[in-house]
């Protein structure tokens, strides 16, 4: 048993944080969460020459080759400071289902310009009427002497509004429910309405990010990732993988939540005392501090079981998922109330993590849907 | 022991139901349904069509211009307002100040006063917490001072709703720095336009606009704004916290919610059926149901002791805690049914022709769960009323 971070990966995360305590902090945030395109692209020039957005891809594609831990590392720090830019989109999503699904021409084409900063994805999966099933999917491909073309609706697709591509989760064969008869479809989404056959409805999130109803209507598909009518075991190994990734996310989140409310109840007086005197206040804080090293326990196990047999790596990945939920909540709600009536201002920080904690929770399936699915999973 | 209302009761119940009917504005129902914040002319426009019909202060005996309501009356009225998705009463006049005025105002300050809150001719806020005096309120540091028949007002006052629309605020002041903390304080009543008073506003953590900061710079407020003595704010204050303890279980609007939840849950599917039949959800939506259930008959019950001319004490505090954590678990059940469309928000301008992302059920549910984890903080926070059970009724 080591939990123990080697010596780069110890690097790695300071880097990371002390980078990100330079430029990203809440005040900036405030302001960048504001622009029309909800994040700079600066940043996301920066994070490339840092070599943040290869260092899950392949060495032969540019990328650091790292592992679980290390995207988990970042993911944490990406949580503690709320970063917007679309990296979670891009390079955990798109290039994992590239490196998933993806030939060899294909990983060779795109994932080194991701790593350079130089596209951006995004995957459309969700369906309204679908709720959080995967396997629930509407959208049809349709293969004719032209090629593919989709037809579907797709929604709250997050970071579609300043992506290059698109990932399209799509039906080639099979009934709405089949598991089998899945494909991965890339479309242009390059052009600002979304391109022919695609129109896009942009819009900002409660977290302040921004995602996408899109509307196919016959849209032309760019390839075909992997077999197009057996996408699920990619899909869902990917779709863990960031579940992984989202649960440190949280855990950066709720710690810096924790901490902030400690440090209030530290300072803030009534009745003459801080109001940490007050058991009651005590106790919270010791029930949400429980919640956080629950939750990084098991945001830790989904890392460490990204890559391990599907079943084993679904029921951590599960775990992870319902214990960001409920935590995220507690953590969340319980640090505007310590706050008082400053827990209910725009300005403080306190409610933008517990906004984007709801968010983490609802992504691919809140607490109920994963409990559902790891009981179906356990013996 | 009789569950039923009465015959009386029950007519009653008709009659407002068919006045609601024929007069309630259909897209205020609608704007009500999908907004918290709403605009000022819409919280008018609904308390000027309740006057017109002489219901404009409900909780208030009759030599006031009230209706003479019996407690009960007042529970069915509440309820069928929120059953039509009425815009909320605005509190501060008709619940708040109003009776204070008409306990313990003099008769010019009657006169001039109830019959502007009645018709909400005046717009009242309420000026009680500052930055540094929250829950320790009595701590308050507003400074008051005597200057011939004025008094000369300066302080900070925050998280005050509404004052934007407001031009009258009740207000705690310290007159008397010397004496205890709760001795020195003072209830009056500020003229907001007059110079020296500031309005801030703060955005809350759903993105809306209603609390705000108040500054108060050198404020001159004549002497006749004094309510009662000086120095006995501290016993209006209470008193005014103590009055219609039965009305903030909000049983009638929690019971609209989760009749709301319901359709959405209903509209909704999760694999292949409605929301409302997954079994884990279907569990869900019972557990609040029966908690709700249990808040409303404790509420009767208290109602009931109130009906019959017993005051209700400090257990109502039972009533503010249960409500308030009811309405937040409603808030956020719906938010987890919309699923993926409770993400967008967006805030569309009234009259906007741009389709709502996601269904017309979805607008608004985010903002009110944002905005109702106010619940458990304002009023005296949860913490607080547990406080007060503790050591007022269980003698801790
Ligand atoms: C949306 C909203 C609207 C409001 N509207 C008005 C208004 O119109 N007019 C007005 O005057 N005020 C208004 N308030 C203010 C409200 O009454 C205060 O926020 C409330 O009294 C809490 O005070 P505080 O915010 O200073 O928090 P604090 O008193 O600083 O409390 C911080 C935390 O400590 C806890 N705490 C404090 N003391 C104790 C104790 N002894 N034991 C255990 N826990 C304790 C509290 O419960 C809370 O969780 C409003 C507040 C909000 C959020």
């Amino acid at each position: 048993m080591d939990f123990q971070l080697s010596e780069e990966q110890t690097l790695l995360a300071d880097s990371v944080e002390s980078w990100l305590q330079d430029k990203y902090d809440f005040d900036r945030w405030r302001k960048l969460v504001k622009t029309d395109l909800g994040y700079t692209e600066e940043n996301w020039k920066t994070m490339a020459e840092l070599g943040w957005l290869g260092i899950s891809l392949p060495e032969d594609a540019g990328g650091l080759g790292g592992s679980a831990v290390d995207t988990m590392l970042l993911a944490e720090r990406f949580g503690r400071h709320m970063v917007a830019e679309p990296y979670f989109s891009t390079v955990i999503l798109g290039a994992g289902l590239i490196q998933a699904a993806g030939d060899a021409g294909q990983k060779a084409e795109w994932l080194p310009a991701i790593g350079e900063g130089k596209a951006k994805w995004a995957f459309a999966h969700a369906e309204h009427g679908s709720r959080f099933a995967l396997n629930e999917v509407r959208t049809k491909a349709v293969k004719s002497s032209d090629g593919w073309t989709l037809s579907g609706k797709k929604i709250v697709v997050w970071d579609a509004p300043s992506a290059d591509r698109l990932i399209v989760l799509a039906r080639s064969a099979g009934g709405d429910t089949d598991e089998k008869g899945l494909g991965l479809f890339v479309v242009d989404a390059s052009s600002a309405s979304g391109g022919a056959g695609v129109a896009r409805h942009d819009y900002r999130t409660v977290d302040n990010r921004r995602a996408s109803d899109i509307q196919f209507d016959h849209a032309p598909v760019l390839a075909v990732l992997g077999d197009p009518a057996n996408a699920m075991p990619a899909v869902e190994a990917v779709v863990d993988q960031a579940i992984a990734f989202m649960a440190s996310e949280a855990v950066g989140a709720m710690a810096a939540l924790h901490e902030t409310t400690l440090a209030y109840a530290k300072t803030r007086k009534q009745f003459g005392r801080a109001i940490g005197e007050f058991q009651v206040i005590q106790h919270r804080l010791v029930d949400m501090m429980m919640q956080v090293e629950s939750a990084r326990s098991l945001a830790l196990l989904a890392s460490l079981k990204a890559a391990a047999e599907p079943k084993e790596r679904a029921k951590a990945a599960a775990a992870a998922k319902v214990q960001l939920g409920r935590s995220g909540r507690f953590v969340g709600q319980q640090a505007v109330q310590v706050h008082g009536g400053m827990g209910m201002t725009d300005e403080l920080n306190v409610g933008h993590y517990m906004k984007r904690l709801m968010m983490l929770d609802t992504t691919f399936g809140n607490a109920d849907h994963h409990q559902r699915r790891f009981a179906a999973l356990s013996d | 022991m009789d569950l039923e209302f009465t015959a009386e009761e029950r007519a009653f119940r008709e009659e407002v139901r068919s006045f609601i009917r024929n007069s309630l504005p259909p897209a205020l129902a609608e704007k009500t349904r999908q907004r918290i914040h709403l605009d000022k002319a819409d919280f008018v426009a609904w308390h000027r069509i309740l006057h017109a019909r002489g219901w404009g202060a409900p909780n208030w005996p009759q030599q006031y211009g009230g209706p003479g309501w019996s407690p009960v009356q007042r529970y069915i009225f509440d309820e069928e307002c929120a059953t039509a998705d009425a815009p909320p009463l605005v509190p501060f006049g008709i619940s708040m100040v109003g009776p204070v005025i008409y306990t313990f105002g003099t008769d010019a300050q009657k006169q001039k006063y109830l019959p502007r809150i009645v018709s909400m001719d005046d717009w009242w806020c309420q000026g009680y917490s500052e930055p540094g005096s929250g829950s320790d309120l009595a701590s308050l540091r507003t400074r008051a001072e005597s200057d011939g028949d004025h008094y000369v007002v300066n302080g900070h006052k925050i998280w005050t709703t509404q004052a934007q629309h407001a031009n009258m605020m009740f207000c705690l002041v310290r007159t008397d720095p010397a004496a205890k903390p709760q001795e020195g304080i003072s209830f009056l009543l500020i003229d907001m336009t007059d110079p020296g008073v500031q309005v801030r506003p703060i955005i809350s953590i759903d993105e809306g606009h209603s609390v705000n900061e108040v500054f108060l710079d050198n404020v001159r407020v004549p002497k006749a704004n004094l309510i009662g003595q000086e120095g006995k704010g501290w016993t209006y204050a209470k008193f005014l916290l103590g009055n219609e303890r039965t009305g903030i279980a909000e049983v009638a609007t929690s019971k609209q919610r989760l009749k709301r939840l319901k359709d959405i849950a209903r509209a909704e599917q999760s694999c292949g059926r409605p929301l409302l039949q997954d079994p884990d959800f279907r569990a869900r939506v019972a557990a609040i149901e029966i908690d709700l259930l249990a808040l409303e008959y404790t509420n009767l019950r208290m109602l009931a002791a109130e009906n019959a001319g017993k005051g209700v004490g400090p257990e109502a505090s039972m009533l503010k805690i249960r409500g308030s954590e009811i309405q937040q678990g409603l808030t956020e059940l719906a938010c987890e049914a919309l699923g993926y469309y409770a993400a967008p928000y967006e805030h569309r301008p009234d009259g906007s022709n741009q389709p709502p992302v996601g269904p017309d059920y979805a607008q608004g549910r985010m903002e009110a769960y944002l905005y109702y984890r106010a619940t458990t903080i304002y009023g005296g926070s949860n913490e607080i009323q547990r406080n007060i059970i503790a050591k007022m009724v269980l003698g801790l």
